[in-house]
């Protein structure tokens, strides 16, 4: 599903003060696996994440989504293969403010091009999922911080990604809220997602079937947990 | 999708109500002025054309003028004028120059004979002699206002007199110095209750004017059209109208007999311009003696073309300077719009993590410009047509609203919004989304 070959991200490139965040880092995942990425704060996790999201390029290195080649992939493609196979869940949620739940879960659908009325019933049944359907014509202004990566997740799930790509989901909650989020996460990867979770909380990485570590730029250790999910 | 963005623009511009309203000022201001102005250019020109549109534009004034006024060819309506009796326009003369003396005078010698002239190229010269200005016509108790006019056969065209019943003065009546009448619907209506115009006809009505009694047969009755432009307060029965006799008829009370400007009408298909030199040169030979006084002409459609030109020119001035504050409530919407670009990075960067293509951005942010640049357009239109209704009454001429323009405005705004709108959408469109997504 996911093959990442020696990727390399440098910021600063040529000059003196030049940052290698990221070094000759080989990450594979295959279908339906429950990945939890762990390491210390600025050991490259989201800049991993978010190259394996088609939102950053590496500097070197080749990475192949769902077995297409990624480099030679305009922007537009590029906005296309997050749109249909890739679903973000963020530690800061980015909902977009002012436009309802109901309207953030739709979005991806929006710019699939769906019709206004499938949207709705899609997005209804995702927030449905999430327990938010009672919230569906709040803003996210209105909605505590649990309520609002509830429904990013319903959001990421709305096109039927085959992966779902979460930085720190539940950096932002309580540990009791954060278990929730997890437990959605765990259902979803039942239904043979694959996930893959930047976590800081060593309690929630276990609950992943394997666990990457990450220092410094580089993979430490990759471990299967047992009695974890699908690994 | 388009929808969509409508919705979402309003959504955004709801959130900054005071900013967005602000943003949209220049454009207001800028379409207030262009409807304002279009409206009130509109009526004034409909009503100077109203106005003149009594006369033919084939009408020539020819007018006694002192020699020592040298009036190019400035138009009459950059000076003082006055409509003359016999149906066209005569500028004042200067309260310096002097008063020409009955021999500067056209004589009606002189008037014949220019007529005779002109043969074939006008059709007739229309002469007036105001009598009495403030008369009654009666006929018994019943009475109506009338002002007294001796005229030719020749006035009924000049003024474009339209007869409802009879006929008009004509050249028997002047050469026969007959007591005969031409007077209005409404004096009719006033002094013979009841009467339809053909009954009228035959009767005798008499005036009073100046102390004196006269006795005229009435032959003619002629349409009573109120002026668009008369916001008079007096009763319908005491409305004053013209009572027309022969010229000659008038004459014979008038010490003097000559004619300080008559109104040749000029035949069809005649280029009245050139017609018009023609008989200012025609003249020039006949006043080459009088060292004071000669004669000038001058046409109605040339007058008319003159105040249509210069109200275009008004009208033009002022269309530019609001275009230039449409072009500084443009760079406003431009400016307002890099602004919300740069408070949204992080939303730009979340649309794109979603799936939203470059061209998806760049049309949410070009329509939220032109939804901005349209209300102001709206906001505009709406003080503009109240504005320049308030004008329009306040100069008492009738108000024209051209929906065309107002859809125009409409169009004309939105592609404001879109072109200034443009550039930060496009700045938008190309946002990295990482970086967009990392934007504090
Ligand atoms: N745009 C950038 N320019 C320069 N350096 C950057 C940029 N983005 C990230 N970095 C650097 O890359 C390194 C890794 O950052 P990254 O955000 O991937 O860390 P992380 O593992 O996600 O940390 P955390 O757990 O705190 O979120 C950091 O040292 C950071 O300073
Ligand atoms: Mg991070």
């Amino acid at each position: 599903m996911i093959d990442a070959e020696n990727i390399t991200k440098s910021y600063f490139t040529g000059t003196p003060n030049e940052l290698t965040v990221l070094k000759n880092v080989n990450f594979h995942v295959e279908k339906g696996e429950f990945v939890a990425v762990v390491g210390a704060s600025g050991s490259g996790k989201s800049t991993l994440m978010n190259i394996l999201g088609a939102l950053d390029k590496p500097t070197s290195g080749g990475y192949a989504l769902d077995g297409e080649p990624l480099e030679k992939l305009s922007d537009n493609q590029l906005s296309a293969i997050r749109n249909r196979k890739i679903g973000f869940v963020f530690q800061n949620f980015n909902l977009i403010p002012r436009v309802t739940a109901l309207k953030n879960v739709e979005l991806p659908l929006f710019y699939m091009g769906v019709g206004g009325a499938e949207r709705e019933r899609k997005s209804r049944e995702l927030l449905e999922l999430v327990e938010m359907a009672d919230r569906a014509k709040h803003v996210p202004n209105e909605l505590s911080g649990g309520q609002k990566q509830r429904v990013a997740i319903a959001r990421s799930l709305a096109n039927d990604p085959a992966i779902i790509l979460a930085d720190e989901p539940t950096g932002a909650l309580d540990s009791k809220t954060g278990l929730m989020v997890m437990d959605i996460f765990t259902r979803i990867n039942r239904d043979g997602r694959t996930i893959v979770l930047i976590t800081h909380n060593p309690e929630l990485a276990r609950m992943a079937g394997r666990v990457i570590t990450l220092s410094d730029g580089e993979i430490i250790s990759d471990e299967r947990v047992k009695g974890g999910a699908i690994a | 999708m388009i929808f969509e963005n409508i919705l979402l623009a309003i959504g955004s511009l709801r959130a900054n109500k005071m900013r967005s309203l602000l943003t949209m000022l220049g454009i207001i201001i800028g379409i207030t002025s262009v409807i304002a102005i279009m409206t009130v250019g509109n009526s004034m020109s409909a009503s100077v054309s109203d106005q003149l549109s009594v006369f033919g534009t084939g009408n020539i004034s020819v007018y006694i003028q002192e020699k020592s006024e040298d009036t190019g060819n400035t138009p009459l309506f950059m000076r003082s004028a006055t409509l003359s009796e016999s149906g066209g326009i005569v500028p004042d003369s200067r309260s310096s120059s002097k008063a020409p003396d009955s021999e500067d005078l056209m004589t009606q010698d002189m008037i014949d004979a220019f007529a005779e002239a002109f043969r074939g190229r006008i059709d007739g010269v229309s002469q007036a002699r105001p009598v009495a200005d403030s008369a009654q016509a009666r006929d018994g108790e019943l009475y109506a206002n009338v002002s007294v006019y001796g005229v030719n056969a020749a006035f009924e065209n000049a003024n474009r007199i339209e007869l409802v019943a009879g006929r008009f003065i004509n050249a028997s009546d002047v050469a026969g110095n007959r007591g005969v009448a031409v007077v209005s619907e409404k004096a009719i209506q006033n002094m013979f209750a009841g009467e339809t115009p053909e009954g009228a006809l035959g009767r005798q009505l008499k005036t009073y004017a100046n102390g004196g009694i006269n006795v005229y047969t009435i032959v003619g009755v002629y349409k009573y059209t109120r002026s668009v432009l008369s916001v008079s307060s007096v009763a319908e029965k005491d409305i004053r109208t013209n009572l027309y006799i022969p010229v000659s008829v008038a004459m014979m009370d008038s010490v003097e007999k000559n004619f300080s400007s008559v109104t040749a009408v000029a035949a069809k298909g005649v280029n009245v311009v050139s017609l018009t030199s023609e008989i200012e040169n025609y003249f020039r030979s006949v006043y080459a003696r009088n060292e004071d006084f000669g004669v000038a002409a001058n046409n109605m459609e040339s007058e008319l073309s003159a105040i249509t030109n210069a109200l275009d020119q008004i009208s033009m001035a002022i269309a530019l300077i609001a275009a230039i504050s449409l072009l500084v409530g443009g760079i406003g919407v431009m400016n307002i719009m890099l602004v919300s670009v740069t408070e949204r990075t992080r939303e730009i960067g979340t649309r794109k993590a979603l799936g939203a293509r470059n061209s998806h951005i760049r049309l949410q942010f070009v329509t939220e410009a032109a939804i901005i640049a349209v209300i102001g357009g709206v906001i505009g239109i709406i003080l503009g047509v109240s504005g320049g209704t308030a004008l329009v009454s306040f100069l008492d001429v009738p108000m024209i609203i051209d929906p065309l323009t107002v859809f125009g405005t409409i169009v004309f705004s939105m592609c404001i919004g879109i072109f200034f709108g443009y550039y930060p959408a496009n700045k938008a469109a190309k946002l990295n989304p990482i970086d967009a997504l990392r934007y504090e």
